[in-house]
């Protein structure tokens, strides 16, 4: 077991099962074709990212670097967190990117049913230790634990 | 709402609701937005246009025309007009009937009922779908120095880089709500310091750099940070000439998609290189050196994600970015000679040139476009990523010379004169 301190950037307590992705998440590739087509569970579609592709973000502790792609990236987040298709919680080893910012704070201000904390700045050797499928626990003050 | 930003009296009223809850929760998520990137002040957006990357009615996307719809009927609508992003619709390019179908009556359920919502947004007219919006024959192109709360990657790297204008890489949603409030989170490329140099990009090619390529290669390797790049110049000559500004449309697109760039400098060339030179490098840069070798690595990592991969191209898209009126010029020249090279006479590949309604308006003033009609390619507004966003077109053969494109669907990467002998006389 391990503990981890970042940013809370969105705040909220949780507890999930890892799933990670070591590179980058394309917001738009990979929630697109589950909130077109009413996949509940969010089957990640983005072909280029090899660590979460055909696998079930909906409910997962998403532990990723940044998100990248398009800039329709924040309203792709606020669309999965309307449609309650979000990941349990958003976990970033780096400092948040503008884009994911952007949907965690839209959700957060414009939606009142729905919780997703995000948690930002956790390093690099939190990326490099967590693996899927491990229990994730996290507090309103940025701390994860991974076991 | 706490917050440790400096607002101006007007800014802190908003926020507290003297105009209701809705402009006091649009002003709380810029106001949260800009402090998760260290913003000290909310500074006023300066550009006469806004431009906004959602333009299509995605039924994915129902929240969002929620969230619109919520906007109109408290009267919080854009101080400013705007061109958005194009139509992800046109009839013109070729379609099946299980396409149409998807397209119409399933995926782009939304589109007249958000293209309404846009017009009462402040949409500034019909033909302003275009994500190269600040085209000359668009007309939405700020003035060096301009503050901009716009979104689409490939036009805020364009308007910083090329125009000198300052837009940090926002995302949908937030571009709409800096232009309502009438101010953007100052941070990041808004900053002198910002936009000082992370990396020095070293070009040492033997023959002028294939934009898109280059582009992508930098864009892996500098991700989100600033590069300065010397050595173009040599191949661009100095200045912006409207050759220069179209590759360097095409390059950026590349560097923002295939990374997450939103500001490069060009040496002697882009405004702020050519006035202050290396004086924009941090301290402690890294250096990328790139040759031959390194470019046609890059290529070569490209994976190709076709079911079928030696399948027979059955659609080719160029103009992603939207093409160029200079551009659509150059390549019907090049296609006439091409065919007639090969004993063609029409393409042997259906390809479809994309471009702003109002470019292809000018074209079609010009004797190039009954040429290029008449070589079989198709001209078109529509958004190829849009277009290809599907399940239907993953397993479809469709090549393309966008690196945009590459990176977004299942589109293979050719460089421009592959694609030329593709189109022109067929696959190898």
């Amino acid at each position: 077991m391990k503990t981890f301190q970042g940013r809370t950037v969105s705040p909220g307590n949780v507890c999930a099962e890892a799933l990670v992705s070591h590179g980058g998440l394309n917001t738009l590739a990979s929630f697109q074709k589950a909130l077109q087509f009413g996949d509940k569970k969010a089957t990640c579609g983005d072909q280029n990212n090899p660590d979460l592709y055909g696998k079930q973000m909906a409910g997962k502790a998403l532990c990723l670097p940044q998100t990248i792609g398009s800039t329709t990236g924040g309203l792709v987040l606020y669309c999965a967190c309307a449609m309650h298709r979000q990941p349990a919680c958003m976990l970033f080893s780096q400092p948040i990117d503008s884009l994911a910012g952007a949907g965690a704070v839209l959700a957060d201000v414009w939606l009142e049913d729905v919780s997703m904390p995000v948690i930002d700045s956790l390093g690099d050797e939190f990326l490099d230790y967590v693996k899927d499928g491990m229990k994730i626990t996290v507090t309103p003050e940025g701390t994860v634990t991974v076991e | 709402m706490k917050h440790s930003m400096k607002l101006t009296e007007e800014q802190e009223s908003v926020l507290a609701g003297s105009r209701g809850d809705t402009l006091a929760k649009v002003m709380e998520t810029l106001v949260r937005y800009g402090e998760l990137f260290g913003a000290d002040e909310m500074v006023p957006v300066t550009s006469e246009y806004n431009h906004l990357v959602t333009s299509f009615g995605l039924k994915a996307l129902t929240p969002v025309y929620g969230l619109m719809e919520k906007l109109i009927e408290a009267g919080a609508v854009s101080k400013q007009k705007f061109t958005a992003d194009p139509r992800p619709l046109d009839g013109n390019v070729p379609s099946n009937i299980l396409q149409d179908l998807i397209f119409k009556k399933f995926m782009y359920s939304k589109q007249d009922f958000y293209e309404e919502q846009l017009d009462k947004l402040g949409l500034i007219d019909s033909d302003s779908f275009t994500c190269a919006c600040y085209m000359d024959e668009v007309g939405n192109t700020p003035k060096k120095g301009d503050i901009l709360s716009w979104s689409e990657s490939s036009a805020v790297v364009y308007a910083n880089s090329v125009l000198g204008a300052r837009c940090n890489r926002n995302s949908g949603i937030i571009d709409l709500m800096g232009s309502i409030a009438g101010c953007v989170p100052s941070f990041g490329l808004l900053k002198d310091e910002g936009r000082r140099a992370d990396w020095i990009v070293e070009i040492k090619t033997t023959k002028k750099p294939e934009a898109q390529l280059l582009g992508s290669a930098i864009g892996m390797k500098v991700t989100e940070d600033v590069p300065y790049v010397k050595g173009l110049d040599k191949w661009l000559g100095e200045g912006l000439s409207e050759d220069t500004k179209t590759y360097l449309k095409d390059f950026g697109a590349a560097t923002a998609s295939n990374g997450a760039v939103g500001l490069y400098h060009i040496d002697r060339i882009t405004p702020e290189a050519a006035e202050q030179g290396e004086a924009l490098i941090k301290d402690g840069a890294k250096v990328y050196v790139i040759d031959d070798e390194e470019l046609e690595r890059v290529y070569k990592s490209y994976p190709v994600i076709w079911k079928k991969k030696d399948a027979k191209p059955k659609l080719c898209f160029m103009g992603c970015p939207h093409m160029s009126l200079n551009q659509l010029i150059s390549w019907t020249q090049k296609v006439e000679e091409s065919l007639k090279k090969y004993g063609n006479a029409k393409v042997v590949i259906p390809t479809v040139f994309t471009a702003a309604p109002k470019v292809l308006e000018a074209f079609g003033k010009t004797p190039y476009a009954e040429r290029l009609k008449s070589t079989g390619v198709i001209t078109s507004y529509i958004c190829p990523l849009m277009y290809m966003n599907n399940p239907l077109c993953s397993s479809m053969p469709v090549i393309t010379s966008s690196n945009k494109l590459r990176t977004y669907t299942s589109a293979k990467y050719y460089t421009d004169d592959e694609i030329l002998v593709q189109i022109t006389k067929g696959a190898e």
